[in-house]
């Protein structure tokens, strides 16, 4: 389980995230909504331990992420995977570097054994054959997609989607929600996802919650979100131009 | 009033400033403390220290050779005027022998991998940051200092004496060219001249400077590329102020190494 709590954020003096609170379960699939900007992507790097509050806590099964060493960190790490919203492969490796990062680096499988998870990974985002190209030659959806097969290739335990399917085309982007759902249903994988993407959202949530003016102003299932009293919850998931958010 | 106001905006100005400096030679501290650190720790990426130094080294043989040969043979004509005017032509073998490998051969190599090589890392690794690679190294239970600053650093540490060796013999080679081939030098003598005055201890400094300066080539090129921000234009920003912090830090260094040596093992 994965709680935050009174997470408080400043950057240069600007307030991003001001006494957040959040419980995300074992097991559940998470959709994060919010407007541009009001530091979704945020919360998602305090999880992982890449930010660290200005105040509050990110409890890991109980431990908390912004008060371990690094050595600690790296092994809470181990257990996630995370999927950046501009894929953030390494230019100077090929694809199958990118993808079998973590177990050319921390397993001791055979060149062969490497291979066989690449490709399987890469099936599953629906590539083929690019093993061999560096990330520059591919399109932006495609490298998403490696992106995707680098977080889920060693199989961890819960999984970050910045905009997963920001760039890529309407068929590709159901697919990846499809293997998010597979993901989550088949290995009961954590997962958490920051997303603009309503029809994305409502696909692969069990629960949906969404941050406004620093805060989660709503959390619930998709339908009780769909179906929200709040008038800035409706604005945002009918995407109205016209509101209360855009009042101001 | 309006004086008092001056004095408050220097004051505040020099405050400021003087604040960024220390806190920027910290940041350099913790990096080099860091980057020491995990070069002790496993495991030794002996394929990414050997491709750098393939990019540092190998890579800047031609630009060192050709940087010099000529500085090597300007030094011998530059001094043939005076020389020739007190029939001491004979000297400028040593001259260019004792220039090269006490001063110049560190520093010019130092300046050419600093523009170079110092440049590219800052790029390298500020594309890296802007475009989240580092985060992504993080995510992956990879430490960056790890693995982007410790091949470097090592590689850094051997390539920038091999070439400051290399610079030196160049650069006495070109001296070599102007000497017997237009100063009428014979061959023997001028090598003589070269060789007798040159002690040990002259090439060792030149070859403690080069590590120093080294060091400081990787320290700032790898702080400024991991500290950078701002996309495109803070990647721009970040190598211009790489190469001109280098350049600096490497004419105190080489001052402070110099008067050092001047003192001591006079």
């Amino acid at each position: 389980m994965i709680e935050l709590k009174d997470i408080c954020k400043t950057f240069s003096g600007v307030l991003v995230l001001k006494g957040l609170n959040l419980t995300v379960k074992t097991g559940e699939s998470l959709v994060i909504i919010g407007r541009s900007g009001c530091g979704k992507s945020v919360l998602l790097k305090h999880i992982i331990g890449l930010m660290k509050p200005d105040s509050g806590s990110v409890l890991m099964d109980g431990v908390d992420i912004t008060k371990v060493s690094g050595k600690e960190i790296n092994r809470i790490r181990k257990k996630f995977g995370m999927l950046f919203q501009s894929a953030a492969l390494f230019d100077s490796l090929t694809v199958f570097e990118n993808v079998g990062f973590q177990l050319i680096e921390y397993t001791n499988k055979t060149q062969a054994e490497i291979k066989e998870r690449v490709a399987e990974c890469l099936s599953m985002v629906g590539l083929k054959g690019v093993e061999r190209f560096k990330p520059a030659a591919l399109s932006g959806g495609m490298k998403k997609r490696v992106g995707l097969a680098r977080a889920i290739c060693m199989s961890p335990e819960i999984i970050l989607f910045d905009e997963p399917t920001t760039g890529v085309d309407p068929i590709m982007g159901d697919i990846i929600n499809n293997l998010i759902r597979g993901l989550h249903e088949k290995l009961r994988i954590t997962s958490i996802t920051v997303t603009h993407d309503m029809k994305s959202a409502y696909k692969i949530a069990d629960r949906i919650c969404m941050i406004y003016n620093r805060r989660l102003v709503e959390i619930g299932t998709p339908e009780e979100v769909q179906h929200s009293r709040s008038d800035f919850v409706r604005q945002f998931v009918t995407g109205n131009a016209n509101g209360p958010l855009t009042e101001k | 009033m309006r004086v008092k106001l001056l004095m408050m905006f220097l004051y505040g100005y020099w405050k400021r400033n003087i604040i960024a400096f220390f806190r920027y030679i910290g940041g350099l501290m913790i990096l080099l403390s860091r980057t020491i650190f995990w070069t002790l720790v496993p495991p030794f990426r002996k394929r990414h220290i050997l491709q750098q130094m393939g990019r540092i080294g190998v890579a800047s043989f031609p630009i060192v050779f050709l940087i010099s040969l000529f500085t090597g043979i300007v030094l011998a004509l530059q001094s043939a005027y005076q020389m020739q005017k007190v029939a001491a032509e004979i000297y400028i073998a040593s001259l260019v022998a004792l220039s090269l490998t006490r001063e110049l051969g560190p520093v010019l190599v130092a300046l050419i991998i600093a523009g170079r090589c110092g440049a590219s890392i800052t790029a390298e690794l500020g594309t890296m940051k802007v475009t989240e690679q580092i985060d992504a190294l993080e995510t992956l239970s990879t430490n960056p200092v790890q693995y982007l600053v410790v091949p470097r650093f090592l590689s850094l540490l051997l390539m920038v004496p091999l070439l400051t060796i290399y610079a030196d013999f160049f650069g006495i080679a070109g001296g070599y060219l102007i000497g017997v081939g237009k100063l009428n030098i014979t061959h023997s003598m001028y090598l003589k001249m070269t060789f007798d005055p040159l002690a040990l201890k002259d090439v060792a400094t030149g070859l403690i400077k080069s590590v120093s300066f080294a060091v400081i080539i990787c320290m700032i090129s790898c702080f400024e590329g991991m500290n950078a921000g701002g996309g495109a234009e803070g990647v721009g920003k970040a190598t211009t102020s790489s190469v001109v912090r280098s350049f600096i830090l490497i004419i105190v260094a080489d001052c402070f190494f110099t008067a050092v040596f001047y003192f001591l093992i006079k």
